[in-house]
């Protein structure tokens, strides 16, 4: 693997592995996935498919947040907004 | 306004976790289960962040009490964007026994000895569900107070706070110092990165004592049982309207 993108793909799934602490459907789902999508291309050594990748990589990471955020604001919405019953 | 606001940030069990009470019904299981920062104190960190970034107040202090654990929280608050933090440290018996009544003397401490000018507060903790401690607060320090804010502006010297109450919407001006407590329409809380919380780890949090603060936090309550709520009971599959309606009346209900 090339060095200058070693630091870019590990920093990126620290990143991902932090963010699926919060996963919804489970953390150890989540981890499992992640750590076999990352084995699955850790041969690739061409640097314009490495950048896709890592690219790919960091818009899964705002749709991660978007994902735990709103299913996080879903439950507590239901909990707190409930109109009161008379 | 260009003072300095504290937020309160308290530690709880995560959201998503599903709650065991204890065998001895003395309390909940905490050992070994996910914690994190109560989502409303999330939106009164981000409404802070918010205000300084729009160069409204010049420093956001974030404060939480409870054993070691409670540095992590106040580390989400620092990735979040606030500026330094302060721990009150509160172990053991006195931490289980931690409620909003001493909670409130600590920030009304904090708040006087930081000179704060607005303190923000989550409206309610996800596990106590008290929904006391800034009011309670707000007394002690006797300071207006705008809770279940919604929206939250500075107009001078004074804050407009708009209020969700049963009835719908209330708009009110409050003079600054001021306790505002946030509602979940107020804001969307920013996530707090990993790359974030390592640069937070540069930001100063203080460590301190009720003591050192002149505050006794012994309670005044004392906790009898903690019971799980009953189990839902199954419904019934009735064949007939007829059978439907003797039911009701069975049951009372026509």
């Amino acid at each position: 693997m090339a060095n200058p993108f070693r630091g870019q793909v590990i920093k990126l799934y620290r990143t991902l592995l932090y963010l699926g602490r919060d996963y919804p459907q489970g953390s150890a789902y989540f981890k499992e996935r992640l750590k076999s999508a990352f084995m699955k291309n850790k041969d690739v050594t061409d640097p314009d498919k490495i950048q896709k990748l890592v690219a790919r990589g960091n818009s899964l990471i705002e749709e991660l947040e978007a994902m735990c955020f709103l299913r996080k604001y879903q439950v507590m919405k239901k909990k707190y907004s409930e109109p009161k019953k008379m | 306004m260009s003072g300095r606001v504290l937020v309160g940030v308290k530690r709880v069990i995560d959201y998503a976790v599903k709650i065991r009470v204890k065998p001895d019904k003395s309390s909940v299981v905490t050992d070994g289960v996910k914690h994190s920062m109560n989502p409303f104190c999330e939106i009164a960190v981000e409404e802070a962040v918010k205000m300084k970034e729009k160069k409204l107040i010049k420093e956001v202090v974030a404060v939480s009490c409870g054993p070691q654990q409670a540095q992590e929280t106040i580390r989400t608050a620092l990735a979040m964007g606030a500026d330094r933090g302060i721990h009150v440290e509160v172990t053991g018996k006195d931490y289980e026994t931690l409620g909003p009544l001493q909670i409130s003397k600590i920030m009304a401490a904090l708040a006087k000895k930081e000179e704060a000018q607005l303190i923000i507060l989550g409206k309610q903790a996800i596990d106590d569900d008290c929904n006391q401690t800034g009011q309670m607060t707000a007394a002690l320090l006797d300071w207006p107070q705008g809770t279940f804010a919604s929206e939250v502006s500075l107009e001078g010297d004074k804050i407009k706070v708009v209020r969700e109450v049963d009835g719908g919407l209330e708009t009110i001006k409050i003079n600054i110092p001021a306790v505002i407590t946030a509602d979940l329409r107020l804001n969307t809380p920013r996530y707090a990165t990993l790359p974030n919380i390592m640069k937070a780890k540069k930001k100063k949090i203080a460590n301190m004592k009720p003591a050192d603060l002149g505050v006794d936090i012994t309670s005044r309550l004392e906790v009898l049982r903690v019971d799980e709520p009953p189990q839902r009971q199954a419904g019934v599959k009735v064949e007939t309207v007829e059978d439907l309606v003797s039911k009701l009346k069975e049951a009372g209900l026509v």
